[in-house]
């Protein structure tokens, strides 16, 4: 198998604080991988330079053989990565609907090479596909409803819905179980499945432990911008150095011991 | 599918369009929602008429003269809102594009010497050189947001003014004169106040169409998330310049018809910083981004400004009147006349719609929605049995919903 996703020794600094720091981690295509660490570890930053929020200062970002180093968002979404964010980003005085077409860019172009900028929003076959995606996530008696009146845990699945429009290779997923309750997160767990089952590989961000063994097949510990270790979720669960990136060790003088 | 429940509504009020989505939950029966398209239909087709026939009946040289002020000032706003309104980014350097397009339009006229009416040809010709401007001003202005933006233009609004009174091709202090016309007086403000009108719905239209259109929907996004919006897939510069350019072409040939019925640019009058505000005001006013409030803001300023001006002399009058209306607009309807009035419209439909509901009784379930005919708009925000969760499916006629194989919307809340 060779790795959908990878980056190479990436390194980040803000000012004085290095965040990511040498940061290697591949992800094999068709699989569920998380990405845990500790608050300040560097996982939100490893998101936003993957996908073009960020430059970064040294180091590279490969999507299978194309490399995508410091790619302007735009273009990191249409070669096939779709994320989310941790605080949901809706456009809010936008319908479900129109959230849902303003992310099928590549969507409308019937083949030819010149669009008329002023055709409607939408063609019968986007908002088809928009439909399905919001039947599949379940928001789709909202479809007529301006975003900034769905709750928390809607607008994930909206987020959800609107980058998968362009069939994205792969998702990232920035706590996708954050803020949310105990019932959707099943659901939230159980689209992810169901969409890897037919296909797309996941990358995900989230300290709901439960959740993230439960799913991934592959999890990688971030810590102080370095990716410390890697492997299926029981092997991480009881690797020593993952207590230590959460907890410290005993050398660590100014962290608090804890047992 | 379920027909298009959703982009039918926002037609006249625009992106502020308060649908009836989020009024409570009420369900409109479908044909009131095409009594209201036609009423609207029918309004503004009066609206046109009598803009149309308004010269013709009203002939006093004065009153043809406000109207002539008002359509430049329509089509300036409309302009404006089709780039500041839809983005989001506020800009009070406008002026800029509309100076550009007088003193352009006046040196060309005196460069080839051009008799009366033909000036009307250089129009096109003073928008695009407005547009020209604009690109590289866009470039850099639009690099940066909210309050910087707004400075940033108003930066560019003095640099274009300290220009206009410095270059030695501008006239400097004297400025540019038009010269003097051959049609009577009688009707003399008439050919401004026809090419104004055309102007000014030309750009209406045009913001209507951009409104409905995918380019009108990513300007809409990167008003809402411009990084979201860039990172699925919409190439926020390219989107935002190309509506700066648009709103500053238009602008720039408004700016040229004015030039010509002012019969003078002066540098302090052509890139006037009034202007600037005054559209940004009007906009407000009437209602920021939606399409109707601009126009309407427009044509209630212009004309009682003009009022005033004749009728108080003190030249103050004029100065505290608007301030206090924009105090009073602030804090009654901080959103504007159409959004607001939009709202209590909506809300006394909603009331109507209930009061009706109530009085035949017991037919709650399904609402407006009998049988499977599912007409547009129902599958949304069907008011189907007990509020909140896990209503879907449940209390409709199963079979009326298309949605199949859904096994996730019970389950969601």
């Amino acid at each position: 198998m060779t790795a959908l996703l990878r980056t190479d020794a990436v390194t980040k600094s803000f000012g004085g604080v290095q965040a990511l720091n040498g940061a290697t981690l591949e992800v094999e295509e068709g699989t569920i991988a998380g990405l845990i660490g500790p608050n300040g570890s560097g996982k939100t930053t490893l998101f936003n330079v993957i996908t073009g929020y960020e430059r970064v200062d040294a180091g590279d970002v490969y999507l299978g053989d194309q490399r995508i180093t410091n790619a302007p968002p735009d273009k990191v979404f249409l070669a096939g990565i779709g994320r989310t964010f941790q605080l949901t980003r809706v456009f809010s005085r936008l319908t479900v609907m129109e959230n849902m077409i303003v992310a099928a860019q590549h969507a409308d172009r019937g083949g030819r090479r010149l669009r008329n900028p002023l055709a409607r929003a939408g063609g019968p076959a986007t908002r088809q596909r928009a439909r399905e995606l919001l039947e599949f996530t379940g928001i789709d008696r909202h479809a007529g409803a301006l975003a900034e009146t769905l709750s928390y845990g809607q607008r994930k699945l909206l987020e959800l819905s609107y980058v998968l429009m362009a069939d994205p290779a792969i998702v990232l997923l920035d706590e996708p179980a954050g803020g949310v309750n105990l019932t959707l997160i099943t659901t939230i767990a159980d689209r992810i499945r169901e969409l890897n089952q037919r296909g797309t590989t996941f990358l995900i961000v989230e300290h709901n432990m439960d959740f993230v063994m439960g799913l991934c097949d592959q999890v990688t510990v971030l810590d102080y911008g370095t990716a410390v270790v890697s492997g299926p979720p029981d092997v991480i669960r009881t690797d020593p150095r993952v207590l230590d990136a959460y907890l410290g060790t005993a050398e660590d003088d100014d962290d608090i011991a804890v047992s | 599918m379920n027909g298009e429940p959703v982009n039918v509504g926002p037609v006249i009020e625009g992106p502020a369009n308060e649908g009836p989505a989020q009024a409570g939950g009420a369900q409109l029966p479908a044909g009131r929602d095409r009594q209201a398209t036609v009423l609207r239909l029918g309004c503004l087709a009066v609206l046109l008429v009598i803009a149309a026939i308004f010269p013709l009946v009203i002939t006093n040289a004065l009153y043809t003269q406000f109207a002539v002020d008002t359509m430049i000032y329509v089509g300036a706003v409309a302009a404006w809102n089709l780039f500041s309104g839809y983005t989001g980014y506020i800009s009070l350097g406008n002026a800029v594009f509309f100076g550009t397009g007088a003193y352009t339009v006046g040196l060309l006229t005196k460069q080839w010497k051009l008799p009366g009416g033909d000036i009307f040809a250089l129009l096109p010709l003073g928008g695009l050189v407005a547009a020209l401007v604009a690109v590289p001003l866009g470039l850099v202005a639009l690099r940066v947001r909210r309050h910087t933006f707004v400075v940033i233009t108003i930066a560019f609004f003095f640099i274009f003014q300290l220009l206009a009174f410095n270059l030695s091709f501008t006239g400097g202090n004297q400025g540019v004169s038009s010269p003097f016309f051959l049609w009577s007086a009688a009707d003399y403000n008439n050919p401004f106040y026809y090419v104004g009108l055309i102007i000014a719905v030309a750009t209406i239209s045009l913001s209507w169409l951009i409104r409905n259109s995918r380019f009108g929907l990513q300007l809409l996004a990167i008003r809402d998330d411009e990084d979201r919006a860039r990172g699925l897939g919409v190439r926020t510069m390219r989107t935002k310049l190309t509506a700066f350019v648009i709103s500053a072409g238009i602008t720039g040939m408004i700016g040229g018809l004015w030039w010509f019925f002012i019969g003078q640019a002066l540098p302090e009058t052509a890139f006037d910083p009034l202007f600037d505000l005054t559209v940004a005001l009007m906009a407000f006013l009437g209602g920021f981004g939606t399409l109707a409030g601009p126009v309407l803001g427009a044509l209630i300023l212009e004309p009682l400004q003009q009022w005033i001006g004749i009728t108080f002399t003190n030249g103050y009058t004029s100065d505290i009147v608007l301030g206090g209306l924009f105090l009073a607009v602030i804090l009654f309807m901080p959103r504007g006349l159409v959004p607001t009035g939009a709202e209590f419209v909506t809300k006394w439909r909603v009331a109507q719609a209930r009061r009706r509901e109530a009085a035949p009784g017991g037919s709650a379930p399904g609402g407006s929605a009998p049988g499977g005919s599912a007409p547009p708009g129902s599958p949304t925000l069907g008011r189907t049995g007990s509020p909140g969760a896990g209503t879907p499916g449940a209390s409709t006629p199963g079979a009326s919903t298309p949605s199949t194989g859904t096994p996730s919307t019970g389950g969601v809340r």
